[in-house]
Formats: structure tokens, C-alpha cells, sequence
């Protein structure tokens, strides 16, 4: 005890009693925003903090980004428009009859007393940059809640669906993709209907469909879209294609890994889908009136 | 924590600017919010500046500065919050119980403790986020932690170049 330091040596409390209030500050964070989700509003104010910060380490990429750009040669651009041209002119019959289509499909909805499936409003984003979390799959894209950004819609590109908004910042978003090992995914296959979830966080970026019976009419090449029973993602979105098909006697259940269709690595561009979809009705109101049901299967074949 | 111990010869080094401190940690910060196309194997640049400074001036910076700068990088990168507060607060504490020591090592001698106290680092992180439900990344992920021992050198001397400047520049010295 007579060996305290005098005051000018004081140097404030101890190291490890530092240490042991900075960790438990630190793990009782931790706790609220893995368990409870309580600390957005903080993590909010601190992520505007770090948002110039984010906007300056941005410049030079987007700066190597304009140059290169600027200096692509002509032969490149003129390649790509060919080609751009060519796909388009594949797509033009589709096209075309996709109006007509619509307006058939609308009038027999209209007939069969169907939600009318909204077509939805979307915005155009772009993705900054993967998200520097090696332990989720997450991009980041230029939009936030000033765009209209709503945590829970889906996100997708020209051939498929690459995830879901799962949190919003003022300026930007993050986007939570659909091989992320949080991530599941209700989806039908094309070929059968048979409906499924998939599952993230399979290696080698891939999904799984779990607990599909064994036998179950699933071959490797079948195309899986969104099923939209979760009104969250609109039905009828390409999101995988089987990529393998393991059946053992031994287990329940097949392996079954998809590839998933749509490629963040490929494009920048992205289109939030912000059309709320409507949800099928909950199972009480199914039972408690009749014909709905009906339609509802009914629909599900014309698909 | 002047002397600079390998230094051929041995010099007395000037006293550290804060503002060049504030300096090194914001580039350090700039560098790690760079958008990376693959994040496993990047360097973490924040966690060797703020060892480096926790060793070079402990009594400047410390736990609650590596803390508040956690705190910046997990809601700027969208990670758990509260995952790099934990791990740069040890950080700070391991950096700060080496600091006496670690100095009198050559370079490479000190890079060696610098790993082991990083790849804890990175071990700990690796614990809380696999006990909050996340997978196992791969083994790449621990690649940032050899690269940042083996930028050690280099990072150490580009850190004391500002002190061992003269300064009074004396114009009639030959050398």
C-alpha cells in the first residue's frame, strides 16, 4: 500500500481493468445486435460517421474506373454493341408478344377473381463493392432509404435473382445474397412445380435444397424459379439450376446443390424490386373460406 | 520508449507529432474501407498502425481508442457490431503488455510477435462470430495476418521517419 505512485505518475486505471470494461462493452454490443437487433439506431449514427471516410476510399477505384472506361478501345465497345444488338433482336419476339400476354393474363385473372400480381415499381442501383465481412455474403449498392430502399426486397439482375435488401443506410444499401449461409429461398421447380427452399452456404457458393425426400422428381439441369409463397420475392424469378443430385439409402433426405443462375462477380448493375408483392393469405383464411383455395390451385397449375 | 535500440547508430529520436499519429490511423482506416472484390487475405492496415502505436507511444493511445476505432470499421463494413471493438480493445492490451520488450528485438524478431498477437486476434474474432451463427470462412482468412507481420519492417520504419529527422538543419555540416 506505501507503494502507490504519486499523482503526476498516476496513469489512470489499470490495463487489465481497461481491457476487462472495453470487452464487456464490446460482447454486451455484440449481444444486443446478433440477439436482439436493438442497436441499429447506433449503428446507424456510427456508419455516417464512417460514410465520408467510405465516399474518399471510393474515389480512386471509381476514378481507375472512368479512365479505364475512357479508354476502352473501340473495337471493345463495338463488339459488345454487336453483340448487345444480337441479343436484343433474339429477344424481340418475346417481346413483342409479352404485351399481348400481359394483357390476356391480366383479363383472365380479372376472370378467375385472382390477386391481380402487382408489376411493381424498381430502381436502378449499382454495386459499390463486396462487403469486407469474409464470414457473410453481402454486396453493397449505391441506393439507401433516400432512394426509397426498404429492407426485404429483392434484388435482381438480367438473368436472375442475387439476393435480398437486408439493411438500409441513408445513401446506401447492403444486400444480403442468396448464398449466404443466413439466406433461404422458396423456389419451384419449372419442369414439375414441385416446391422447395433453398438454403445458402453449400461450398463453392452454391445452394442446397433440404429435406427433399429422396425420391423426389428432381435431376440435375432442372431450372428453379421463385415460387413467391413468402411475398417477399415475386414468383416466377429464375434463381438456380441443379447442379448435382446425390441420393444415398442411407439418409432421409437427398443432396441436392444448385448453382445459382444470376452472377454478382459479372455485372454492376442490379434492380431492387420495390413493388410490394402480395403474400398468399395466411392458412386461417385459406380454410375459413373456401373458394380462394380453389383459385389458388388453380393458379399454381397455369404457372 | 525514445531510443530506438537497433538503430546503427544509436539515436535519439524526436518526439511524435499527434496530428501525424491522426494521420497514419485515417489512412490506415481509408485502406481498410477500400471496396475489395474478395475480402479474404486483405490486410487489416488499422490493426499493425494501431499495434504499432500502442507499442511506440503507449501512453497516447490505448484500449479505448482501439475500441472507438472497432467500433467505426464493424459499422462502416456492416459486421457484427461490436466484433473488431472486441478484437483491436486485445489487441491494444497485447500490444501494450509487449511494449516494453518487443523493442529491444530486431525487425524481424518483432514481426514474429506481432503474428502471434494478430493471428490471436483474428482467432478470437473468428470464435465470436462462429458462436453468433456465422460459417467458417476458410483458411484464407488468416493470409492478412502474415502479410501485415511481413509489412512490419517496412511499416515501422515508414512510421519513425518523421522523428529522426534533425531538427535544426545545420547548412555548413558536411554530412
Amino acid at each position: 500500500m506505501e507503494l502507490q505512485p504519486p499523482p503526476f505518475f498516476n496513469r489512470g486505471p489499470a490495463p487489465l481493468v481497461r481491457l476487462a470494461f472495453f470487452i464487456s462493452l464490446a460482447i454486451l454490443l455484440m449481444v444486443l445486435d446478433a440477439r436482439f437487433r436493438y442497436v441499429e439506431s447506433v449503428r446507424q449514427v456510427v456508419a455516417l460517421a464512417a460514410y465520408p471516410m467510405q465516399r474518399i476510399a471510393m474515389a480512386p477505384v471509381s476514378l481507375f474506373n472512368g479512365v479505364a472506361n475512357y479508354f476502352a478501345s473501340t473495337a471493345t465497345l463495338q463488339e459488345e454493341n454487336s453483340d448487345l444488338r444480337a441479343r436484343q433482336l433474339r429477344a424481340a419476339p418475346d417481346l413483342l408478344q409479352l404485351g399481348a400476354l400481359r394483357e390476356e393474363n391480366r383479363q383472365l385473372r380479372a376472370l378467375l377473381a385472382a390477386q391481380e400480381r402487382l408489376t411493381g415499381k424498381s430502381v436502378f442501383a449499382e454495386i459499390l463493392y463486396a462487403g469486407r465481412d469474409p464470414f457473410s455474403r453481402k454486396v453493397v449498392i449505391d441506393k439507401g432509404s433516400q432512394h426509397g430502399i426498404l429492407a426485404g426486397q429483392p434484388v435482381i439482375d438480367d438473368v436472375g435473382v442475387i439476393g435480398q435488401v437486408t439493411r438500409v443506410h441513408l445513401l446506401m444499401s447492403e444486400v444480403t445474397l442468396i448464398s449466404d449461409k443466413e439466406q433461404a429461398i422458396p423456389l419451384q421447380v419449372l419442369r414439375n412445380g414441385l416446391r422447395a427452399v433453398a438454403y445458402g452456404g453449400a461450398e463453392g457458393g452454391m445452394l442446397e435444397l433440404r429435406f427433399m425426400a429422396a425420391n423426389a422428381d428432381i435431376q440435375a439441369g432442372d431450372v428453379l424459379v421463385t415460387s413467391g409463397i413468402d411475398g417477399t420475392y415475386p414468383p416466377g424469378l429464375p434463381v438456380a439450376t441443379v447442379a448435382r443430385v446425390e441420393r444415398d439409402a442411407a439418409y432421409a433426405f437427398a443432396k441436392i446443390y444448385l448453382a445459382p443462375t444470376a452472377g454478382t462477380d459479372r455485372y454492376r448493375q442490379v434492380l431492387v424490386l420495390s413493388g410490394e408483392p402480395k403474400a398468399a393469405p395466411p392458412p386461417e383464411t385459406a380454410q375459413a373460406v373456401q373458394k380462394p383455395a380453389k383459385t389458388k390451385r388453380v393458379r399454381k397449375r397455369e404457372q | 520508449m525514445i531510443m530506438q535500440f537497433q538503430e546503427q547508430p544509436q539515436r535519439i529520436l524526436l518526439p511524435v507529432r499527434v496530428s501525424f499519429m491522426v494521420l497514419t490511423i485515417v489512412m490506415a482506416l481509408l485502406f481498410n474501407l477500400l471496396p475489395w472484390r474478395d475480402s479474404a487475405g486483405v490486410p487489416d492496415l488499422v490493426a499493425v498502425v494501431l499495434a504499432f502505436w500502442c507499442i511506440h507511444q503507449p501512453r497516447r493511445i490505448g484500449i479505448g481508442t482501439a475500441w472507438t476505432l472497432g467500433l467505426l470499421l464493424d459499422a462502416g463494413n456492416g459486421t457484427l457490431l461490436g466484433q473488431h471493438a472486441l478484437g483491436y480493445s486485445v489487441l491494444a492490451f497485447l500490444a501494450f503488455a509487449v511494449h516494453r520488450r518487443i523493442l529491444w528485438f530486431p525487425l524481424w524478431q518483432q514481426a514474429l510477435h506481432l503474428l502471434a498477437i494478430l493471428l490471436s486476434v483474428q482467432l478470437l474474432m473468428l470464435m465470436v462470430r462462429l458462436a453468433a451463427g456465422a460459417g467458417f470462412p476458410g483458411w484464407s482468412y488468416f493470409a492478412g495476418s502474415f502479410i501485415c507481420a511481413a509489412l512490419w519492417p517496412v511499416l515501422s520504419f515508414a512510421l519513425l521517419a518523421p522523428q529522426r529527422q534533425p531538427e535544426l538543419v545545420d547548412e555548413n555540416r558536411p554530412i
